[in-house]
C-alpha cells in the first residue's frame, strides 16, 4: 500500500518536474544536459574502466597504477612544489638578512644573490614548458603567416616553395633535434647567455614542427580571397600594404586562425617530445626523470603528468577558439 | 557636338585559353554622352562583362581602346566606380565602414574627418541605410546588401557608374524599389551610368539608350536603341504606353529573333529557359 502511494507520489512529482522543464527551459535543458551530463557519464565510465583494468597490467615497477593512485600522487607533487616554494622563501630571506648583516659590517663588501638550488618541482616544470611552447609557437606565428601571406600572394613564388612545405612538413620533431642541437650549440656563443642552450633547443624545434599548418592555412586563405573583393580593391586603388591589411588579411582571417589551432596544437605534442629528448626542462623532462627514477611511485608519477599534458593541451586549444571568436569576424 | 564623355573604339578583347586564342569581343565601338543612362543587353556569354570590365580598367582589350573625358583608361579607379553582381561587401566591415573603406581612400586629402563622416552618411541615407550603418553584411538581407553595394560606389563621386547586374539576385518586389531609388538618385546626381542587364522591362524602364550585343564569340554592337520616354517614369502607368510597349518589343525582336541563341532551338525537356523566355522576357542566364 504505501510503495503504491510512493510509486504514484513519484510519478507525479516527476510528471510536474517534467511539465516544469518543459515550460522554462525545455530546450536549453536538454542542450546543457548535452553538454554536461554526457561527458561526465563518459569519463566516469572510462575512470571506472581504467579503476578495474589497471591492476590486471603489472609492470616491472608494480602494476599499473589506478585513478586513486594517480590522484594520491597529483596531491603529492603539488604538496612537493608548495613545501619547495617554502623552502626557497626561506633561502631568499634568510640570504638577505645575511647580506644586510654583510652591508652593516662593511659597507664595501660584495654580496653574493643566488637563487634557490632546488630541483624544480613539477608545477615549475609546467611553468617552464607552457613558457617554451608558447615562445615556439609565437615564432612560427611569426614566421608563418607572413610567408605564408607571400605565398598567398605570388603564385610563382608558391609553386616554388611549396615541394620543400610539402617534404618538411612531415618530419619527425626527433628528426630535427640532432640537428637543431648542434646547431644552438655551434652559433649560440655567449658569455652571459639570455636564454639556455636547452631551451632554444627545444623552441627551435617546436617552431620547426609547428609552422607548417599556419603556414599553408595562410597561404590558401590569401590565395582564396574572394576575386569581387579584390576588384573593390583594385578599383580604389588600394596600396599594397592598405590591401593585405584591410582585404587580404581581414578575408583570411578565419582559415589563418583554422591554421593556428591545428600549430599550437602540434607545437605541444611536440615539445613533450623534444623535451624529453633534448633534456631540456619542462614536462617532458619530468616525464623522462620520473621514468629513470623508477620507484614504486613513478608509474603514478608520469601517469598525473600525462593528465596534466592532456589537460593543457586541451585548454590551449580553448583559448585560441575564444580568441577565434573575439577576432574572426564569421563566428 | 562636343567630344564624347566616354568612347570605346575597336575594341578587341580575346584570351588565351587552353584550347587557344578565344575572341570575346571584336570591334565595339561605341560613344557615351555624360549624364547618359545606358543599358547593355544580350544574351549569357556574349560579352558584357567583358565590356564593363574593360571600361572599369579591371581587364585590358587586346585591340582598340577606351577614353574617358580624353584619357585612355588602362587602369581601374573609383572615378569609374563598379557595382558588382553580388555587392562584394567586405564581410568583415559594416555597413558604414564598407563605405568608409572606400571613401578614406578616395577623399583622404580633400576631406576632413567631419566632412568624410558625414558624406558617408549621406549616401547611405541615399539607399535608405543608414538605420543599418553598424550593421554587418552577414546580418542585413541581399537587396539592403546591394543597396550598401551602390552606395559605396556613389560615394566615390565616380564620373562613370558600372554596373553589372545589380539586381539580378534580387526578388522581384525589391528590384522594382530598387529600380525606383535608382532613377531618382540618377535623376539627382546626373551620373553617366552603363548597367548590364537580362531584364528587358528593366532596360526599357531606367536607360537613356540600350546597347544589345550579338551573340559571342566575337560579339559586337548589334543594334543601338535610343528610349526616348519622359522623366520620372512610372512602370505602373507606363506599363501599357504604346511607346513603351513599342520598345519592349524592339529587344525582345533582336534577343528573341535576331540573336535567338542556337542552344535554344533545340528543343530540350526539363529545361526551363526553353519556351518560357517569352513569357519571362528574360534572357536565359547559363551560367550562376
Ligand atoms: N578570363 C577568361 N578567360 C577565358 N574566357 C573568358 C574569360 N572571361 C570571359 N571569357 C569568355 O568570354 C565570353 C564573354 O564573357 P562575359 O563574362 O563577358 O559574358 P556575359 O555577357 O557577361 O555573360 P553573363 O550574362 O552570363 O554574365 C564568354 O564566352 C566567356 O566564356
Ligand atoms: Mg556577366
Amino acid at each position: 500500500m504505501s510503495t503504491l502511494m510512493n510509486t504514484n507520489s513519484r510519478i507525479r512529482r516527476f510528471g510536474g518536474l517534467k511539465a516544469l522543464t518543459d515550460r522554462f527551459t525545455g530546450v536549453e535543458l536538454a542542450q546543457t544536459g548535452k553538454q554536461l551530463v554526457l561527458p561526465m557519464v563518459g569519463i566516469l565510465v572510462f575512470l571506472g574502466f581504467w579503476h578495474l583494468a589497471a591492476p590486471q597490467v603489472n609492470t616491472s615497477l608494480g602494476s599499473f597504477p589506478g585513478p586513486a593512485q594517480v590522484w594520491e600522487q597529483s596531491g603529492q607533487l603539488w604538496q612537493e612544489h608548495i613545501n619547495q616554494r617554502e623552502r626557497a622563501d626561506k633561502f631568499v630571506t634568510m640570504q638577505k638578512e645575511r647580506n644586510a648583516r654583510i652591508l652593516a659590517e662593511n659597507p664595501d663588501a660584495e654580496v653574493k644573490i643566488r637563487s634557490y638550488p632546488g630541483a624544480p618541482t613539477f608545477v615549475d616544470q609546467i611553468v617552464t614548458s607552457l613558457i617554451t611552447v608558447m615562445a615556439g609557437f609565437l615564432l612560427a606565428t611569426a614566421i608563418a603567416v607572413p610567408l605564408g601571406i607571400v605565398l598567398g600572394l605570388n603564385r610563382h613564388l608558391q609553386a616554388a616553395i611549396n615541394p620543400l612545405i610539402q617534404i618538411f612538413k612531415p618530419v619527425s620533431p626527433l628528426a630535427w633535434l640532432p640537428l637543431v642541437t648542434m646547431v644552438v650549440s655551434a652559433t649560440y656563443v655567449s658569455d652571459d647567455p639570455m636564454f639556455e642552450k636547452s631551451f632554444l633547443t627545444s623552441m627551435i624545434t617546436v617552431t620547426l614542427c609547428s609552422l607548417w599548418p599556419t603556414l599553408i592555412n595562410t597561404g590558401v586563405g590569401v590565395a582564396a580571397v574572394n576575386p569581387d573583393l579584390l576588384n573593390v580593391s583594385r578599383v580604389l586603388r588600394l596600396s599594397f600594404w592598405t590591401h593585405v591589411m584591410k582585404v587580404v588579411l581581414p578575408s583570411s582571417v578565419p582559415i589563418i586562425f583554422t591554421g593556428l589551432r591545428v600549430s599550437l596544437g602540434i607545437a605541444w605534442m611536440v615539445l613533450i617530445a623534444a623535451e624529453m629528448l633534448a633534456q631540456s626542462p619542462g614536462l617532458g623532462k619530468f616525464v623522462w626523470d620520473e621514468f629513470q627514477n623508477g620507484s614504486s611511485q613513478s608509474l603514478s608519477r608520469i601517469m598525473a603528468a600525462v593528465l596534466a599534458i592532456g589537460f593543457i593541451g586541451f585548454v590551449l586549444d580553448r583559448v585560441m577558439l575564444m580568441l577565434q571568436k573575439k577576432i574572426a569576424w564569421n563566428e | 557636338m562636343s567630344k564624347p564623355h566616354l568612347e570605346l573604339t575597336g575594341v578587341e578583347m580575346s584570351f588565351d585559353t587552353p584550347k587557344g586564342s578565344f575572341i570575346a569581343l571584336d570591334n565595339i565601338n561605341l560613344k557615351i554622352k555624360k549624364g547618359e543612362f545606358v543599358s547593355l543587353i544580350g544574351h549569357s556569354g556574349c560579352g558584357k562583362s567583358t565590356v564593363l570590365n574593360i571600361v572599369a580598367g579591371l581587364l585590358q582589350a587586346t585591340k582598340g581602346g577606351c577614353i574617358l573625358d580624353g584619357h585612355e583608361i588602362n587602369s581601374p579607379g573609383p572615378e569609374r566606380a563598379v557595382v558588382f553582381q553580388n555587392h562584394a561587401l567586405m564581410p568583415w566591415l559594416t555597413v558604414y565602414e564598407n563605405v568608409e573603406l572606400a571613401v578614406q581612400q578616395v577623399f583622404r586629402k580633400s576631406m576632413t574627418k567631419q566632412e568624410r563622416r558625414s558624406w558617408i552618411h549621406h549616401n547611405l541615407e541615399l539607399v535608405n541605410m543608414a538605420h543599418a550603418a553598424n550593421k554587418r553584411p552577414g546580418e542585413i538581407s541581399g537587396g539592403m546588401a546591394q543597396r550598401v553595394g551602390i552606395a559605396r560606389a556613389l560615394a566615390m563621386k565616380p564620373s562613370v557608374l558600372l554596373m553589372d547586374e545589380p539586381f539580378g539576385a534580387l526578388d522581384a518586389l525589391t528590384r522594382a524599389h530598387l529600380q525606383d531609388s535608382l532613377m531618382e538618385i540618377q535623376q539627382d546626381l546626373n551620373n553617366t551610368v552603363i548597367m548590364i542587364t537580362h531584364d528587358v522591362d528593366e532596360a526599357v524602364l531606367l536607360s537613356d539608350r540600350i546597347i544589345m550585343m550579338t551573340n559571342g564569340p566575337a560579339a559586337a554592337v548589334g543594334e543601338d536603341l535610343y528610349i526616348d520616354l519622359e522623366r520620372p517614369r512610372n512602370r505602373v502607368t507606363l506599363a501599357d504606353d504604346p511607346t513603351y510597349v513599342h520598345y519592349r518589343q524592339e529587344v525582345l525582336k533582336f534577343l528573341y529573333e535576331k540573336q535567338r541563341k542556337l542552344e535554344s532551338i533545340t528543343p530540350r525537356r526539363n529545361n526551363q529557359t526553353t519556351g518560357t523566355n517569352m513569357q519571362k522576357d528574360t534572357v536565359p542566364a547559363a551560367k550562376a
